[in-house]
Formats: C-alpha cells, structure tokens, sequence
C-alpha cells in the first residue's frame, strides 16, 4: 500500500518535472521578446515561453516574495544584480561554459561577469544595453537644456520631466559636478551628495509638470508638446523622432547613464537548460536585430549591428558622437545600504512643497 | 357661521383624466364630515388638495372664511393623518407628538407640557419615551391624532385611517375616534371606502362617484332617502331590478320587471314607458307564513326559500319567486321563522314607499 | 442524521474558513511579523520595533500618513453631499423607468476598469485635452489650461470612482421611506430643511453610514488616482507602501506602513460609528 502512494507520488513527480521542464517562465522588460522571436524559437525546440513584463524594482520583489521560484530566466540590469543575491539569495549561479559566448560582444560579457560575481560565483550575463539622458524638442529647448541641471531653468519651467527614481538622482549628481559612483564605498560622501541633489530637486519641484511613472505617458506628454524637455531612455527618444524631427535624444553634457540588462536564473527556477538555449538562441546576430528593432535598444551580440536597421543606427549615431559614447556613465552594482538613502531623498522630494 | 373647511367648485384634472370633477361643499365648525366613495373615486385627491400637496386646476379652498390656495402645506391650519399614520419612526412617542410644536418654535417645557397632556386625552399617559414601533396598532392610531391635535388645527383630514387595522379593532376605533373628536371638539374630515365607517361616525355624508358627488346629506338621508342610483346601491345591501313604467299615479308607480314581475314602488319624475331601475332594501320586506298576515303591503308574492345566510341580527334569506327572481330578505330574529329550512315556501310583501325608483342612465346626470 | 448534517454544515462553512484563513488571516499575521523585525545585515534579521519608532518619528511619513486621513475624509465627505441630492431623486422622485435609467447610468462608469476610467480624466483634463480646448474654443481661456497633477483633481477622481458605493445604499435606504412620512413631516409645520434634517436624514442614518465607511475605505486605499491624477505634491499613503515594498525591497518599513493603514480604518470607521450612535450590527445588518 504504502509503496503504491509512493511510487504515484513518484511519478506525479517526475510527470510533473517533466512537464514543467519544456515551459520556459521569462520575467522581463516589455519588447525583450517580442513574439516572432518566441514564436521562432518556439518552433525550433519545441518549448513554450511564457513572458512576463516587468521592471527593475518589481522583478526583484517577485523573486524575492517567492525566494527566487516562479520564473526561470529573469533579465534584470546588471546593477540589480550583486545586491539582491547578497540580500536575498534570489538567483543561481550561470554556467558560462553552457553558452556560446562567442555570440557575445567581449568586453560587454567580461564586465558584466565581474560586475554580477558574488563568492567566485557568476549570476548574470549581458543582453540588451542603453542609455538614459535627455529626451526632448531640440527646436523649443534645444537652447537652453544641455544638461540634466538646466532642466530647472526658468526658460522650460512647466514644460519638464523626469522620474521619481534613482537613475535621476545619479543624473542630477553628476551634473552638479559630483561623481556618486566614486563614493559607492564611502556611505558619509554619498549622503552628502545625495543631500545636495535633493536640495536641487526639491529646488526644481516647481520646474517640472509631474513625475513621469510609464514609458508611454513620458511620450504622450513629449509628443503632445505639453512637455519639451525630460529625463528619459535613448529608445523613447528615437521613437518619437520618428512622428517629430525635432524631439530626439540628447547625450547630457555631463554623460548619460549606461545600463545593461543581463540574464539571470531564479534561485528556484526548473528550466534551466530551456534557459540557457533561450540565451544562445536571442544572441544570434539575426534574432539578436529583431529584439533591436523591437525594443529600440542595441544588444550584447557580436555582429548584430551588421542586421540592425539603418535609420536607428543613423538616429545612435546622431546622439551619441565619438566623445559622448567615451563619457557613457555606466552603473556600477549598488552596494546595500544607499538605496535607503536614496529612498528617503525622493521621499522628501515628493512630499516637498 | 363661517364654516371651518369650505370648497368651491374644485376641479383637479391629471392631463386627460379629471380626478375632481366640479366639487363643492362646505364644512360646518366641530363636525364630522366624511367622503365616501370607491377607490379611484376621486375622494383621496380633494383630501391632498384640502392638506395642499395637490393644487387644485380651478376653484377654490377655504378654511374658516380664507383662501388657502396660496398657503404652502406646512402653513396651513389644516393637519392630516395619513392611512398608514406616517408616525415618525426615528423618533419616541414624545418627539412625534412634540414635532409640530417644535417647529412652531415652542418653548422645551411648554412642549412637554402639551405632550403629556396629549397623551393624557388620548388616555396613553407615560408613554412618552417609548418607541413608535412598541405601540400596538390601536395606540399608533391614537398617537397619530394626539400628533396632530397638540397643533390645534381648524381642520384635521383622516385618509382611511382604520384600513390597516384588523376587524375587531377597526370596529372599535369607529366608536374612539368619534368620542375623541367629541373629545377635541375639532372638525374632522374622514375619507373611506367603508360604509360601515361613515355611517357610524359621521355628521355628514359625501358619496363620491367618479369624481363627483353623488349625494350629501346624513347617514339616515343616505340610507333612507338616496337621491340617485348609486347611493341606492352604494349604502347598505338592495335588492335591485330593472323595468319599464306601466302607469305613474302621483308618486306610486306600476312596473314590471325584464322578467316579468308585477310591483308597485315610489319615484319622482317617471312617466309611463320610462326604463327604470327599483331598489328595495332586504330588511324593508316583511316575512310571513301566510299570504293574509301581508294583506297591507302593496306587493306581495310567494317563493322558496333556496338559502339562509346566517349572520347573527344580520341574517338573511334568499327567496326565489315563480318568475325565477331571487330577493334577499332580511330574517327577523324573533323566533317566529326558526324552523324555517331551504325549500319551504314563504310569502314576502313591501309597500311602494319602500321600493325606491330612478330613471335608468340617470346615474350621471342630476 | 445529525452528524451527516454536522458533515454538511461544516463543508459549508469550509469555503468562508479557507478564505479568511488562508487569504486574510494567514497574510497578515506574517505581515505582522515581518514589521517587527529589523534587518541587521544581509539575510539576518532582529525582532523590534524599530520600523513603527521610524514611521512615527519621521516627520515625512506622518505627514502623509495625516493627509491621506484628511483627504479620504474630505472626500468622503464631498461624495455624501454629491450623492445624497441624486440618490434622493433617483429614489423619492423619478418614477418607473426613469428611476432605473438613472440607476443604471450611476452603474456604466464602473463597466469598465478604474485604470481605465483614471486614463479617461486625463484625457479630459490634460494641457492638451478636451476641456482645455474647450475653454479656448469658447474664449474663456487664451492659453491651454493644465487640469491635472493639483489635489483638486485627484478629489475629483476619487469622489468620482467611489460615488457608485454612496449612491446605492442610499438609494436603498431612501426607498424604503414612505413618502408619506415626508408628507407628515411638512403637513406638521416642517419647512424643508428640517424635514431633511429631523425626518429624512435619521432615516437614512444606515445608508449615510454605511456608505461613508465603504467610501472611506475605497479612497483610503485607493493607489491608481492620487498617482495619476494627482501629480508631483500627491504622496498617498498607498503610494509609499507600494514604494517601501516594490522599488525600496524594504518589506520591513512596508509591512508597518501596511498595519497603520489597517489601524487608522478601524479607528475611523470605529469613530463613525460611535458619532453616529450606531453598531456595526446595525448597520451592516
């Protein structure tokens, strides 16, 4: 008797592993995979890919309300990476070994590597990579905005904006003259800093018409006019140049902020294998173009700029010249501890009058 | 003397309908005026118009000698109380009789005062801080005057107010609520569609029929000497035919009815060959054993009896005649006709004084 | 026989158990735990208070915490009065088809979701919307007016999104008045004022309240229309715990965010209840 339960229960089990094995569970940002490329891969495997869109901060807190179950590959950004595994041990390590990483550009997987390795352990591997900076009507504001600082000039007041998020206070620093990613060691420096910008913030309040919190309401409110100038992702900026000559993106004098969306694999994750094809599979030059051409941003595939389409490369070209492209900030992983900081600061920000 | 409530040539109409139709009456102080009617007669629209929830199409109302057309329902010196009582039911027995008072501004203490003596009248004292639904049925009723009376209104509307009570109850308040006008010597006004009540409590008698009315005058003239069909039929239970004239002598006429029977009867105005409809009350026909003890009575005939409706001093028999008419006649209780039993013949006979006539169609004009 | 029907009522019962049980009580007991404890360094955690000393000490939480009371408040307040004129009219004056058009016309906006509704207003009310325009097409405006992002707006959002919750039971309880008892109210020498007052209000004290409760809860939790509508000063409550839990990872903070909510309700709707004199039985009953 007890030895039929658990033969059953076996192979339930195993029924169930099995079945579950061929479902690919992706946590990711929208356009990352966009359907003909799921649908490509789909039909060469034979597996399913279940997407999910998310951001940064909500990826996280899923994984971390479930302990890392629930997903098998995530895509975080590679500054996202370091400080949840030490928290909240929420991803596996990758086995490099099992990718081609050939298909990747070289210096682009070396620095990820470094960047998301905790205890000799590497977590993440790069995927698709961008920028923030400005994004705004050249024509009204290209005169006065150079900078993420001008965007409190008097000039644009009521015609501005940005988000309530970190990527803005690293901006604002930066443009005040600070360097925030040098004083990552150092708590006491970084409040400091931090400190300043709020008072800028806080200062710029009456500037902007509101927070931006989506994607599209930034680029209704672009291209509407009813804002000209605004912090926000390259991509958005290149989509709206498309309806609007005027409205592009504008490298910020003092550097935009580079960012790279890695792959990662959920501590709990059951499809690991499924991942690692799905990795190998996004990387290739020609599949890799489409997630450009989807997504609006360029990947970590070696070669891919070669399918990418021209007049994106023409729009890269026309905001990043050669010195721009050298001045890319690009984030660090977050140490513990300054995201409460941060936190507070935008607190203080939002509830300031 | 100024009469308390008086309505002039009151006409409502609601688009097409005319629910009032040309009324005119007036009220004298301290009396008891009831409007009888059918549902739908019309009889609840002059009260809304009396209380000013309704505005008259044309005519006028007037309330001891003045107008009160402009006057809105919360100024008029005119106080209702509604069919379902309308007892305020957030509030004690002490807060609903108080409310009028209150709203006229009345100092706490007097307000109490009156209160109490109000519910003394209506013989409920100490009731005061109970609430509206611990009353019995009958209490609700005697608080919901008491409600009124404390505002001493030249006139109180009563809207069928003893409907929701049950039978025996209903009878009873019949003989209260006249003692308690009594009581107040205040006019009443009392709608209902009960006979039964207008006759027992009245003064005076409307009876409304579509829109109209149809007669005013006492229980007694209503009931003895209706003045058109439908108060003959309306008031109490008739025996009722219809037939043509055969010969007018003064005021004794000669009919006979679509089947055929002979009788003598009285009416105004009917010439031989006029159509016509004759009532005869079942208590106005006397019974008898034999033919001879009927010998006085204009109109006798014999029949048998095919029922007896026993119903204590109310019973009565249904005989049927020769010709097939069957007549209700009232059973005396003297116990001269106890053993009579179904299929036993009987000789029944009424003078003509007691078999009322009208016109037939004569239902509408006047 | 008895104990079938014991078998039977407890699986009946079983539904509502697992519900409470697994979907209420569960969460927010663990939730109850985890605001008691205090991180110490990566992945160790210390039982304290400390999160609670934090929400009560830092002016910056109180603050928001205060004017999402005040402002659920307030409008709650705005939807009775806006609700009350139309519940009483749909109830008291429209008659037969009217009457439920009416109703049903308070139904539509809720046919479609709240974030749907919210993207509506803006619509309406952005720079470059249809009431800007509006008011320039008609000279009223010489340059495109900007509706959104003020607190104004938010309260119209909110009073608009919880009207439905006030209007029903109204609706509900003013029906069951008789009209004739507001007719007894101005026959007695009431003037309409205090029949309202001492007649109609009284009566529909377990529609006031009830619907009250209901809408202070909706505006209190609500997350989507003060950050839509409400723009750059519009910190909701809700607001910071979705930040504390979602964008800080600080579930600790959250969680003690979570449990004041949870207090505040209970003691206003507590509140109202005692002002009003009235039980929960009663009115809920």
């Amino acid at each position: 008797m007890t030895r039929t339960i658990l033969l059953a229960s076996t192979l339930l089990a195993g029924f169930a592993a099995h079945a579950q094995a061929d479902t690919l569970r992706l946590l990711t940002w929208g356009g990352y995979a966009p359907d003909e490329v799921v649908t490509m891969f789909e039909e060469q495997t034979g597996h399913t890919v279940e997407v999910t869109k998310s951001n940064n901060e909500e990826m996280i807190a899923k994984l971390r309300a479930t302990s890392g179950g629930g997903f098998d590959l995530a895509q975080p950004s590679q500054d996202r990476v370091m400080g949840p595994q030490m928290e909240f041990g929420i991803y596996k390590p990758i086995d490099v070994s099992k990718l081609n990483q050939d298909l990747f550009i070289p210096s682009m997987l070396k620095a990820t590597m470094a960047n998301t390795t905790v205890n000799g352990d590497v977590y993440g591997v790069p995927h698709v990579w961008g920028t923030s900076g400005l994004v705004m009507n050249t024509a009204e504001a290209g005169e006065v905005v150079k900078d993420y600082a001008d965007l409190c000039d008097p000039a644009v007041a009521g015609k501005v904006s940005y988000r309530l998020k970190r990527p803005t206070l690293i901006g604002f620093a930066f443009s005040l003259g600070e360097d925030p990613f040098a004083a990552y060691g150092d708590e006491a420096k970084y409040k400091e800093i931090m400190e300043k910008v709020e008072a800028k913030l806080i200062e710029c309040k009456a500037n902007v018409k509101t927070y931006w919190g989506g994607g599209d309401e930034l680029m209704n409110l672009v291209r509407s006019g009813e804002v000209t100038a605004s912090m926000a992702w390259d991509t958005g900026g290149w989509k709206l140049n498309d309806d609007n000559a005027d409205i592009t993106f504008v490298a910020p004098a003092s550097g935009a902020l580079g960012w790279i969306d890695t792959f990662v694999l959920p501590a709990k994750g059951q499809a690991d294998d499924v991942a690692y094809e799905w990795i190998n599979f996004v990387m290739q030059p020609e599949v890799a173009a489409m997630i450009t051409a989807a997504a609006g941003n360029f990947t970590a595939s070696a070669g891919a700029d070669e399918f990418a389409e021209e007049g994106l490369k023409a729009k890269y070209q026309a905001s990043f010249p050669q010195e721009a492209i050298d001045n890319i900030k690009w984030y660090p992983p977050v140490p513990a501890g300054l995201e409460s900081i941060e936190g507070e600061v935008l607190d203080r920000v939002q509830a300031a009058n | 003397m100024t009469p308390d409530l008086e309505c002039v040539d009151l006409v409502k109409r609601f688009g097409d309908t005319t629910a009032v139709d040309n009324v005119s009456f007036s009220v004298p102080p301290g009396s008891f005026f009831s409007i009888l009617g059918p549902s739908g007669c019309g009889k609840t629209t002059i009260m809304r118009m009396i209380a000013g929830f309704l505005d008259p199409t044309t005519g006028d109302i007037r309330i001891k000698g003045g107008s009160v057309l402009d006057t809105p329902p919360n100024k008029r010196p005119v106080n209702m109380v509604f069919q379902h009582l309308a007892l305020f039911p957030m509030m004690t027995i002490a807060e609903n009789i108080g409310y009028g008072l209150r709203r006229r501004g009345m100092s706490k203490p007097e307000i109490a005062r009156k209160v109490d003596e109000a519910l003394e009248r209506i013989g409920l004292p100490g009731i005061g801080a109970r609430k509206v639904d611990e009353l019995s049925g009958g209490q609700k009723q005697r608080v919901a005057i008491a409600r009124c009376m404390v505002l001493e209104p030249d006139v109180l509307l009563l809207d069928e107010p003893l409907g929701a009570l049950d039978l025996k109850l209903r009878e009873h308040m019949k003989v209260e609520l006249k003692a308690l006008q009594a009581a107040f010597d205040t006019t009443f006004v009392y709608i209902t569609h009960d006979q039964s009540e207008a006759l027992v409590m009245s003064d005076q008698i409307a009876v409304m029929n579509a829109g109209r009315f149809e007669q005013v005058g006492t229980g007694q003239d209503l009931y003895y000497r209706p003045e058109t069909p439908f108060v003959a039929g309306f008031i109490g239970d008739t025996n009722r035919w219809s037939g043509r004239i055969e010969k007018a002598e003064g005021g004794t006429l000669q009919l006979r009815t679509e089947s055929g029977l002979a009788m003598r009867a009285s009416g105004a105005g009917l010439a031989p060959g006029d159509m016509a409809e004759i009532f005869v009350r079942p208590e106005a026909i006397r019974l008898a054993a034999t033919a001879e003890g009927l010998a006085g009575f204009d109109n006798h005939l014999s029949g048998t009896v095919t029922s007896i409706l026993f119903n204590g001093a109310a019973s009565r028999l249904l005989v049927q005649d020769a010709a097939g008419e069957t007549l209700e006649v009232t059973l005396p209780q003297s116990g001269e006709f106890d053993r009579l039993k179904r299929g036993d013949m009987v000789h029944i006979g009424w003078g003509a004084g007691q078999a009322t006539c009208f016109a037939t169609g004569a239902a509408g004009a006047r | 026989m008895r104990n079938q029907s014991r078998v039977a009522f407890y699986l009946l019962l079983m539904p509502l158990v697992l519900w409470l049980g697994l979907l209420i009580i569960i969460p927010h007991i663990d939730m109850l735990l985890i605001s008691l404890r205090e991180r110490v360094s990566f992945g160790v955690y210390d039982r304290s208070l400390a999160q609670y000393e934090k929400a009560l000490t830092e002016p910056l939480y109180l603050r928001t915490f205060a004017r999402t009371a005040v402002m659920s408040v307030l409008a709650t307040a705005i939807t009775l009065l806006i609700a009350f004129p139309v519940a009483y009219y749909i109830a008291k004056m429209a008659r037969g088809r009217l009457q439920q058009v009416l109703f049903l016309l308070c139904l539509i906006p809720f046919y479609v979701s709240e974030l749907v509704r919210t993207f509506g207003w803006m619509i309406l009310l952005r720079e470059t919307g249809i009431v800007s325009n509006l008011l320039q097409w008609a000279g009223l405006a010489d340059q495109p007016v900007e509706m959104l992002y003020t607190d104004a707006t938010m309260m119209v959002g909110l009073v608009y999104t919880s009207m439905l919750f006030m209007v029903v039971p109204l609706v509900t309880t003013l029906e069951s008045l008789d009209d004739s008892v507001i007719e007894a109210g101005y026959d007695l020498g009431g003037s309409g004022l205090s029949v309202l007052r001492e007649i109609i209000i009284p009566h529909a004290m377990p529609g006031i309240v009830s619907g009250c409760i209901v809408v202070f809860m909706l505006s209190l939790g609500n997350y989507l229309t003060p950050t839509m509508l409400g723009g750059k000063d519009s910190l909701w409550f809700t607001e910071m715990i979705y930040n504390q839990f979602i964008v800080r990872s600080n579930w600790e903070l959250g969680a003690a965010f979570g449990f004041m909510l949870l207090v505040l309700s209970s003691v206003i709707v507590w509140g109202m209840l005692r002002l009003t004199g009235r039980t929960l039985k009663e009115t809920m009953g």
